[in-house]
């Protein structure tokens, strides 16, 4: 069961050219720690160099003693071991047991130091995005304090850059793990309880996150993508989601609608502006407007869209979402539709 | 005591044949059944051990070929959650506990200088339960009914609510049985080396092994009743409807993790003490030195084993708690680097110190200090919650687990088996082959499991049974792969030297390493009474320091299975006392009680009915032997 | 060796008996089922002019399926059969949890219950829901009233307790002609 390919190499590669030490083939740096892009990921990354040149120093010291303990020529006739020798041998022990005391505690002061400076990072009246897990996809929403503002999405976050923004984290089924490697550690979703992550993009760009903590058969395909803008396109864009669905322009996009609320979609999800308002599948009021399907799996292009509503079955097993066996011409018109909700 | 160079005169001679007769283990396939004596019971605990070893090998396999391309359809998300379940619950509860579990009891007695274990027909109790229950795995596994929700099945995945069906109860299940053989053993294990120790054989004379298996005994004891606890809450969530992981209803979904990794963290220290053991052994025997820093090896010994239960929460530090307490335990878990670090510092002064003979159990234990020194770093790395926070659940996890288990453990089981396979089977493994599997293991390993530590920090979560292809891990996946596939070569070319050894392997005497510690003071393989004459210890190095004028215990009787028991802190003799022979009730009790556990799963009614079973096999256990021996009735018969 | 060729061949007979009884309870069924399995013959009444034409009942392709029972229950809560039948004692729509069936408990009546709607307020959801999705809407509603094998249901929801644990549900005898035709 092959996927379609994920998203052409298009905004992605604002990123490779922003990642100054790609090690690795692919387009490195895309979903990975050691590039980090943001206030809490560099204190890790440089966290993590200090601790892998000092564990590198230490494993190849270790070694090398090893390696000439049981090797150095050794004298025939003369003993390998006295009591001096056995007095003298205790004192390096002694001293390496303190030094490794010393360096482990160097490594905690680090660590603490680095908590903090993770910890720091917040703001009064910061952005609240309240992030809930469902097996397999995100919710994401975009709080406010008129009701009619709030915006709600799917898989995708949008953030202004340089600006720290709070994440709250539930999740309603099973525990999660909101994990995008550029921008910050992870943080468990966990039902029951609402824990929280501050994050901050220091530059425009799109990252890709992945759930990580297993939560049943498709964890593999639970992905999403943070978008990082200026602040200035990034308050167009949520201007933008606001809005209800785009109406339909032309008579294959009204029938489309028709199709939509009269199959099975209107069962599960909510398209803002019509009579769709179900709750149990991703909003697709703009669906147009994100850039991957079925949480991070799939390009959004038609192809892949009317391929994931004929069988999404075929692409990630064990999704909620049901086949849907639509003739040629009502496919069609749903997909006019739905790729018109901008 | 007997070797091979001596000649046993008339009086020794008669001995042999009346210990023979008393000790011998009964002939036959259903004789087979009733096996109590802790040679047959070791041996069959490692063989088992190691088969379910390559079962779950097996299952890596699979998983490595699934992941060495992006989107391969070999294995579907359903059954690859199954097999990565099987694979962990298969190494970490059938593998690895009872392997070190089983060189205990088989090497522990020998050790000590005793006849026998302290508790025979609970050790056969232990054995059944622990082969019951994996056979009861692995039945259900094959009928499409394995767990599927990890090896530590996080609810509320692994609640009634998303895990429909029996999977889940089979794992809760599997835990029943192997913790109840971990603590039968390990009760076992703390009675023998307390009590049943050859007279001089104080406690400051015991050999490192003996120490580590100590430790791990007590560990056990400790952290089994926290699983136990855990496996009962989410049974009775399951099957009864109660509430104890239902934030709804106030319980919690943290608590389960709370109660795992109170027994996660100690077991995966549990798996790996013995290691430390093996370790020493050897290090001693092949420096023909002893261990340098016996005192500071003893403590670590002792301080890791209360620490590891200091740390547990350095597995949850991505789900909220509080600052200020993850912080301690990131102290907590930096802080027992240290007594692995005397260890290993002790270990190197001793090769420093000694005149290594490079055989191929020393290469194992090269390859044990390599790799697992590697795997603690790393595991200082987690320790700190800002990294963690990055790694926690990708592939870094993945390899640094792998580098401390194998590296900690399974390194030192195979350096292990080729030191001990001599007295075990009186031959001598072929070191050209042991080269081959020493190397082979060793890359193929690093092959395996290093570039996972890349592909964790580049964003790849753990328990995915696929990926895209534009997230470029598909590369290094393969490598890994290829390691995987290098590394089973190198478990096959063990496997050959042990089948081909066995039959033409270079006959070994009772010493062919001239080691030191007791188990070498008599026969390869030993005679089914251990020793003709229990030796009196005069120095910690038992038989370097050994005189040919020593003493050795006489009074214990030969018609019947009689040890001599002893004061725990100097080994001063206190009492005799007998030992039971060969009993069919220990499988009986087994039997009983997989009644119980597999029947639970599926009605209430379980319960009442194997309780009645077990009320049987138990009074039939505790029946007092009333039967003369047949060397009794023949004695009774010359007297009269 | 003949006793141990037997015990072989006993070993393996057992295996294959778990092997079977096992393994639909746990399969995971991801595609819908063949659309053949649409019943056509469901009868509303006992009563048949002449001889009558007995047909073999269509059987669920979900019955005693966990799986399918516990999509059920999600589906259930989802497309809000909760807010007339509440979680089985009913309310606006008749309780679910007993044993008087309107239209019929069979399989085959519960599917062509919810695909064709009822008068009095049963939505008709056919070509809203997949086939697949109305079975295993089917196997749960079943399951409500004791219908499936108690092994196939699950002790609780992960959310407020509304109902009383599945496997402590009554076992209703699954072919009890009391329930099965409409009354």
């Amino acid at each position: 069961m092959r996927a379609p390919a994920l998203w052409q190499h298009g905004r992605p590669s604002q990123v490779c050219l922003l990642s100054v030490t790609a090690l690795c083939t692919g387009c490195a740096g895309m979903q990975s720690a050691l590039h980090p892009a943001g206030p809490q990921a560099t204190h890790i990354s440089h966290l993590w160099w200090l601790m892998f040149w000092v564990c590198t120093g230490v494993f190849v010291l270790v070694i090398g003693f090893l390696l000439y303990a049981v090797f150095y020529p050794r004298q025939q006739n003369q003993p390998v071991t006295t009591p001096e020798t056995e007095r003298r041998t205790a004192r390096v022990v002694v001293a390496a047991v303190v030094i490794t005391g010393l360096v482990l505690f160097a490594l905690l002061v680090a660590d603490f130091r680095t908590n903090r400076a993770l910890a720091a990072l917040s703001t009064s009246q910061p952005l609240k995005i309240k992030v809930t897990g469902h097996q397999w996809w995100w919710e994401v929403q975009y709080e406010a304090s008129i009701p009619s503002q709030i915006v709600t999405t799917a898989n995708e976050l949008h953030l202004p850059t340089g600006q720290p923004v709070l994440l709250e984290l539930t999740s309603q089924d099973v525990i999660h793990s909101f994990w995008v490697p550029n921008l910050h550690g992870k943080k468990d979703l966990i039902p029951g309880y609402v824990t929280t992550l501050w994050l901050q993009a220091d530059q425009p760009g799109v990252f890709r996150g992945q759930c990580a903590e297993f939560c049943g058969h498709q964890h593999a395909y639970m992905a999403f993508l943070v978008i990082a803008e200026p602040p200035d396109v990034f308050s167009a864009w949520l201007e933008a989601q606001r809005s209800p669905a785009v109406a339909p322009g032309d008579a294959l996009q009204q029938r489309g609608q028709e199709v939509f609320l009269s199959a099975a979609c209107v069962l599960c999800h909510t398209i803002r502006g019509t009579p769709a308002g179900a709750k149990a599948a991703p909003d697709l009021t703009h669906l147009a407007s994100r850039q991957t399907l079925a949480a991070g799996t799939l390009y959004n292009t038609p192809g892949h869209l009317a391929g994931w509503i004929v069988d999404a079955q075929q692409l990630k097993p064990g999704n909620k979402m049901p086949p849907n066996s639509l003739t040629g011409s009502n496919l069609q018109a749903l997909l006019a539709y739905l790729t018109n909700l901008k | 005591m007997a070797d091979d160079t001596h000649v046993m005169d008339a009086s020794e001679l008669h001995e042999h044949q009346l210990l023979e007769q008393t000790w011998q283990q009964p002939r036959g396939f259903f004789r087979w059944f009733t096996h109590v004596h802790h040679q047959s019971i070791g041996k069959r605990f490692i063989i088992t051990a190691f088969i379910f070893f390559f079962l779950g090998g097996v299952l890596a396999l699979l998983m490595r070929l699934q992941l060495a391309r992006p989107q391969q359809a070999l294995l579907g998300p359903d059954l690859y959650n199954q097999i990565f379940t099987v694979h962990g619950s298969t190494m970490m509860f059938l593998f690895a506990v009872p392997v070190v579990q089983g060189m205990g009891i088989y090497l522990v007695p020998l050790m000590l200088g005793t006849r026998d274990f302290a508790f025979p027909r609970l050790n056969a109790f232990s054995y059944w339960i622990y082969v019951l229950g994996g056979i009861v795995l692995y039945a259900f596994f094959l009928c499409n009914t394995g767990p599927d929700a990890g090896w530590f099945t996080y609810v509320p995945l692994a609640g009634p609510e998303y895990s429909p069906g029996k999977r889940i109860d089979v794992w809760q299940n599997l835990i029943n049985f192997t913790e109840l053989s971990a603590l039968g053993a390990s009760v076992g294990l703390i009675v023998t080396i307390f009590k049943l120790r050859a007279p001089g054989m104080s406690l400051n004379r015991l050999p490192l092994f003996v120490w580590s298996i100590l430790v791990m005994s007590f560990m056990v004891v400790f952290a089994m009743p926290a699983v136990i606890t855990a496996s009962l809450f989410a049974t009775l969530d399951r099957m009864f409807g109660m509430h104890f992981f239902n934030p709804a209803e106030g319980g919690d979904a943290l608590l389960w993790q709370h109660l795992f990794w109170f027994f996660g963290h100690p077991e995966v220290y549990i798996i790996f003490m013995p290691g430390l053991g093996m370790v020493s052994a050897i290090v001693q025997t092949f420096s023909h030195r002893a261990v340098f820093g016996y005192t500071p090896m003893v403590l670590s010994l002792i301080a890791t084993g209360f620490m590891a239960f200091g740390l547990w929460v350095h597995h949850m530090f991505a789900t909220g708690l509080p600052q200020l307490g993850l912080s301690f335990f990131t102290a907590a878990s930096m802080m027992i680097a240290i007594p692995s670090g005397v260890q290993i510092f002790c270990w190197i002064a001793t090769l420093w110190r000694g005149r290594p003979r490079l055989h191929t159990p020393l290469l194992f234990v090269l390859g044990f200090v390599c790799i697992f020194v590697l795997g603690g770093l790393t595991g200082v790395m987690l320790a700190s919650v800002a990294l963690d926070l990055q790694v926690h659940d990708t592939f870094f996890v993945v390899a640094h687990l792998h580098y401390v288990l194998i590296g900690g453990a399974v390194f030192p089981l195979f350096g292990a088996v080729y030191y001990w396979f001599p007295k075990i089977t009186g031959r001598l493994l072929s070191e050209r082959a042991g080269t081959w599997n020493f190397w082979l293991m060793f890359i193929g390993f690093n092959l395996t499991f290093f570039p996972m530590h890349q592909l964790g920090l580049q964003g790849m979560p753990r328990r995915i049974y696929t990926y895209v292809p534009e997230t470029g891990w598909g590369s290094l996946n393969l490598l890994a792969t290829v390691g995987g596939i290098i590394l089973a070569l190198g478990v096959l070319v063990f496997v050959g030297n042990i089948l081909w050894s066995r039959r033409h392997g270079q006959v070994a005497g009772s010493n062919p390493w001239d080691a030191d510690t007791l188990e070498w003071g008599t026969s390869s393989p030993p005679p089914s009474y251990n020793f003709l004459h229990v030796p009196v210890v005069q120095g910690r190095e038992a038989l370097w320091v050994h005189t040919a004028e020593a003493p050795v215990v006489t009074g214990l009787r030969s018609d019947r299975r009689e040890v001599l028991v002893t004061r725990i802190l100097d080994a001063e003799p206190d009492h005799r006392t007998e030992l039971p022979g060969p009993s069919i009730w220990p499988l009986a009790l087994a039997l009983a009680v997989t009644v119980a556990f597999v029947g639970a799963i599926f009605t209430p009614w379980a319960v009442p009915v194997s309780a009645v079973l077990c009320l049987i096999a138990l009074i039939g256990w505790a029946w007092p032997y009333q039967k003369k021996t047949d060397q009794e009735q023949r004695i009774a018969g010359q007297q009269l | 060796m003949d006793w141990a060729h037997r015990i072989v061949v006993a070993v393996c007979t057992v295996v294959l008996g778990l092997a079977l009884a096992a393994c639909e309870r746990e399969e995971r069924r991801f595609r819908e089922m063949p659309s053949g399995v649409s019943p056509s013959n469901v009868r509303l009444s006992e009563i048949q002019p002449g001889l009558a034409v007995t047909t073999p009942p269509t059987t669920s392709p979900y019955e005693n399926n966990a799986y399918a029972i516990s999509e059920g229950k999600r589906l259930y809560t989802q497309f809000n059969c909760v807010g007339c039948h509440a979680n089985g004692g009913g309310g606006m729509g008749p309780p679910l949890m007993d044993d008087k069936w309107i239209y019929g408990s069979a399989p085959a009546n519960v599917f062509a219950t919810i695909v064709e709607g009822r008068p009095n307020g049963m939505p008709a959801f056919g070509g809203k829901l997949a086939h697949d999705q109305v079975w295993q809407l089917v196997a749960y509603v079943r399951s409500l009233s004791g219908l499936v094998q108690q092994n196939a249901t699950s002790a609780r929801d992960d959310h407020m307790q509304a109902t009383a644990p599945g496997m402590a549900q009554p076992q209703e005898h699954p072919m009890s002609t009391k329930a099965e035709h409409p009354q």
